[in-house]
């Protein structure tokens, strides 16, 4: 007999493990080695500020789930939440690939693998994400305000990424263009129809992009990071595909007739130097507290 | 005289998708290679999407199919580049996507800078799987899986899946 009914389903099996029985590293066979030229350190950095910005808003798109005004929005977030999670997973491993130090150390044995020790066991300091990702969910217009600036942006600079020096990269960059063309897609019509839509929608979603077009500056703003990886092959300055995405925006604009906010600049610290806003804490605590109680993975 | 290699690749190129499992991973796409390195088989696999959830599935299929087919050792490997492209179904999988209700993809859009914005509704000219009728419309980009979009026949009314051009 066990002494709780729980008790016999922990046999020999790795089903008793609390992050699931898919331990495998996503990168298993790719060769992670650094190209030449390219400093490891600043790769890894690089990937984390990628992939924290697809990891927060995957987490943010996540709470939509069966709150959308309809079934096939809320099918349409949940998949948006699952694209963008799937390219921080890559981008999170590419990270801890390229330098494993900047993994948090676990007790010893823990399986947890280096991508959810990166996405669990980091404070808000640590995470490198555009604001933009983390700024609390609002109404409707609010999410497809924010997925048509974010997913834009990310388009642009997911483009050129396919040419990255560094092999990983490119390839999350050329699946990744698939993936957000799509979300960028939806956002865009759901942009005009909330425009064109009832003086309700419209004014929502003004307001929507009232709140959000202060972050939109951030979205271009190049850190030494990803300047110095640009230089050497490897990384893209978002400075330079930021009229190429204000092209398409522009478009969008006009037909919504909606006027393009005045520009607001970004100064000082950013997201990517860690500076956050109290939201991301809060959101973190929800997302890690499972795995922080558990750090061994075992219940 | 049939190798051991090609016997290998046969077992693999069975197994199905957990999440279409009318098509095999062959008729996917996403069966990329398979080796035998002594007496290690490597089965090679790609992603459809960055989030695919089934991607342990099947390479936990891989790994039992291949071992219950006498195989002592088997390692999946995951392949990055080129990315998959809906292209990759076979004939054969377009075949057993319509069997079963399913709408093909088209051909993949191809882009090589920056990409072009659409914002009407998606134009493909479909024809219903169920009826043959080609007045379909898109009911949302965005279906049951990562793959899907849903459309809807205006003449049999009914709903179906289509898959979708990456
Ligand atoms: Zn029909």
């Amino acid at each position: 007999m066990n002494d709780s009914v729980y008790d016999g389903l922990l046999g020999g099996d790795s089903s008793q493990w609390a992050f699931g029985t898919d331990f495998e590293d996503p990168l298993a066979g790719v060769d992670t080695s650094v190209p030449a030229g390219i400093d490891a350190a600043e790769l890894a950095a690089y990937c984390l500020m990628l992939g924290d910005d697809t990891l927060v808003l995957s987490q943010r798109l996540s709470e939509w789930c069966s709150r959308a005004p309809e079934l096939e929005e809320d099918i349409a977030l949940a998949n948006m939440a699952l694209d963008l999670l799937g390219q921080a997973r890559l981008l999170l491993a590419r990270a801890a690939a390229a330098d494993p130090a900047c993994v948090p150390s676990l007790p010893a044995g823990s399986p947890v693998p280096d991508e959810d020790a990166l996405a669990f066991f980091r404070d808000a300091g640590q995470f490198r994400n555009v604001r933009m990702a983390e700024v609390p969910n609002g109404d409707f217009a609010h999410v497809v305000v924010r997925l048509l600036l974010f997913s834009n942006a990310r388009l642009a600079i997911l483009s050129r990424l396919r040419d990255s020096a560094d092999a990983v990269l490119a390839a999350v960059a050329a699946k990744g263009v698939k993936e957000l063309t799509y979300h960028r897609d939806w956002a865009g019509r759901w942009f005009v129809t909330c425009a064109q839509g009832t003086e309700e929608s419209r004014r929502r979603l003004i307001d929507a992009l009232g709140m959000l077009w202060p972050l939109y500056d951030e979205l271009f703003a190049a850190h030494p990071v990803e300047r110095s990886l640009a230089a050497a092959g490897a990384g893209v300055d978002p400075e330079t595909v930021r009229a190429e995405a204000d092209v398409v925006l522009d478009q969008v604009f006009a037909v919504a007739d909606v006027p393009r906010p005045p520009l607001v600049g970004v100064r000082g610290r950013t997201g990517r130097d860690g500076l956050h806003t109290e939201a991301l804490s809060l959101m973190l605590a929800e997302m890690q507290v499972v795995a922080r109680a558990h750090p061994s993975g075992r219940w | 005289m049939v190798s051991v290699r090609e016997r290998a690749a046969a077992v693999a190129a069975e197994v199905r998708d957990p999440e279409m499992p009318m098509l095999t991973l062959a008729d996917l796409g996403v069966l990329r290679d398979v080796q035998v390195d002594g007496d290690t088989v490597v089965a090679s696999i790609t992603p459809t999407y960055s989030g695919c959830p089934a991607m342990a599935t099947m390479r936990d299929d891989l790994v039992h199919r291949l071992t219950d087919a006498g195989f002592a050792r088997v390692e999946v490997r995951v392949v990055l580049s080129p990315a998959w492209s809906s292209d990759w179904i076979t004939e054969h999988g377009r075949a057993a996507l319509r069997a079963a209700g399913l709408s093909p993809p088209g051909p993949a859009p191809r882009s090589s800078g920056p990409v072009p914005l659409t914002l009407g509704p998606a134009r493909r000219a479909l024809t219903c799987p169920l009826c043959g009728s080609s007045r379909t419309e898109p009911v949302s980009e965005f279906g049951a899986t990562a793959c899907k979009a849903l459309y809807r026949c205006a003449d049999c009314l009914e709903p179906f899946d289509h898959v979708k051009e990456i």
